[in-house]
């Protein structure tokens, strides 16, 4: 993949999607083949990697020191997050970590994106937000990899699916 | 980098505070220390010469109550797979964790040596040999508990396991270090405090291995 594209990796439950985020992401070695990339790499998943009991915009900033972010707390507007930055985490709902989830993933700035199932449990208007961010961040020239059952409206977006390639 | 680990490991340990841990351990620990007069009867002699001896199972003992929250939370959360993405190693993770964990409990331990040694009758000579001691044993025992503590992370009924994992690893420091006190020099201090060197020695590389083996289990 060159920078600006979009690939989406579709495919039924359990047929391999988020081992092959985490074996890109080099969290799991390949049963066979290699990975290659240029940049560093970027994951969202399951797990938030947020501190439950820290106000989320604690929590965040944890990740924006890390990650040596400055405007760590801009995404949290784009994202419409501003009135939940002093809840704790623990308290936030399904779609509501996921943004937040969203948020540290776009703070740290690295150009190759890896999303499994990014619009989870979100509603219309944070879809449409997500989208829009995953749009803006191709157009700047990041790659973004896409795992998902569900239909992405990116208009450049290859899609790969999985079901071709099973054993 | 490093100094933002730190920063977060110690919030999550160090008791009190919202997000801290809890002051169990050591009331757990003066607990022990003021039960054993009941159980042996208050012979004052007899607390003065086996008395250090309980502190040091007792700071045992309450080393073994934090450690399932010492890695198995954090690894559910994923933050050592963005940690790992981030380019941190985690031997370096595992380092920062046992530093933590240390300042977390030992000195407040240490501190709470003193009552405890007051209500056994134990003797000023003994007193000093049990604080250097622990001073040189409480790291190794660090070092095991976030050892042990990646190791059993990823398993089922890992916190009862992991005492279990943890008493016979740290019998060569209560040995050496509970051994001073009865030859009442401190040759047996030097032996626990180069055994406690070694083990924070290794532990960040066991506890690193620990950790990658859990992400593909």
């Amino acid at each position: 993949m060159d920078g600006g594209s979009a690939l989406h990796i579709t495919g039924s439950n359990g047929i391999g999607k988020s081992s092959l985020m985490r074996i890109l992401a080099g969290l799991l070695r390949p049963y066979s083949g290699s990975v290659q990339r240029t940049g560093t790499v970027a994951l969202l998943d399951e797990n938030p990697a947020l501190d439950p009991q820290l106000p989320l915009g604690k929590a965040l900033q944890f990740w924006g020191r890390v990650d040596r972010c400055d405007d760590a707390g801009e995404i949290a507007s784009v994202l419409d997050m501003d009135s939940l930055l002093d809840v704790p985490f623990r308290y936030l709902s399904t779609g509501q970590r996921k943004r937040a989830a969203f948020a540290r993933l776009v703070n740290q700035g690295a150009p190759i994106w890896l999303l499994d199932e990014p619009l989870n449990g979100l509603d219309a208007e944070a879809r449409k937000r997500i989208t829009a961010l995953i749009k803006l961040h191709c157009s700047d020239g990041g790659i973004c990899v896409i795992a998902s059952h569900q239909a992405m409206d990116l208009p450049d977006c290859e899609t790969l699916p999985l079901e071709e390639y099973a054993l | 980098m490093i100094w933002q680990l730190l920063r977060r490991d110690l919030g999550l340990l160090l008791p009190g505070g919202k997000s801290g841990g809890t002051l169990l351990p050591l009331l757990f620990f003066l607990a022990v220390a003021m039960l054993y007069p009941f159980a042996v009867g208050p012979d004052a002699p007899l607390l003065a010469r086996t008395g250090g001896g309980v502190i040091w199972i007792a700071a045992l003992l309450a080393s073994i109550l934090p450690l399932d929250r010492l890695i198995a939370p954090d690894l559910e959360l994923g933050v050592f797979d963005q940690l790992a993405l981030r380019g941190i190693s985690d031997e370096a993770v595992i380092a920062v964790r046992i530093t933590a964990h240390w300042l977390s409990f030992a000195p407040l331990l240490l501190f709470s040596a003193l009552p405890a040694a007051a209500l056994l009758g134990l003797e000023d000579g003994s007193v000093r040999l049990v604080m250097l001691g622990l001073l040189a044993g409480t790291p190794g025992l660090a070092a095991i508990g976030v050892m042990i503590a990646a190791l059993t992370a990823s398993l089922r009924g890992g916190a009862a396991l992991s005492g279990l994992m943890l008493i016979p690893l740290a019998v060569p420091i209560l040995i050496f270090g509970a051994g001073s006190l009865a030859r009442g020099d401190a040759s047996g201090i030097a032996l626990c405090a180069a055994i406690s060197l070694v083990l924070v020695a290794i532990a960040p590389f066991a506890g690193g291995a620990a950790l990658r083996a859990a992400r593909e289990t």
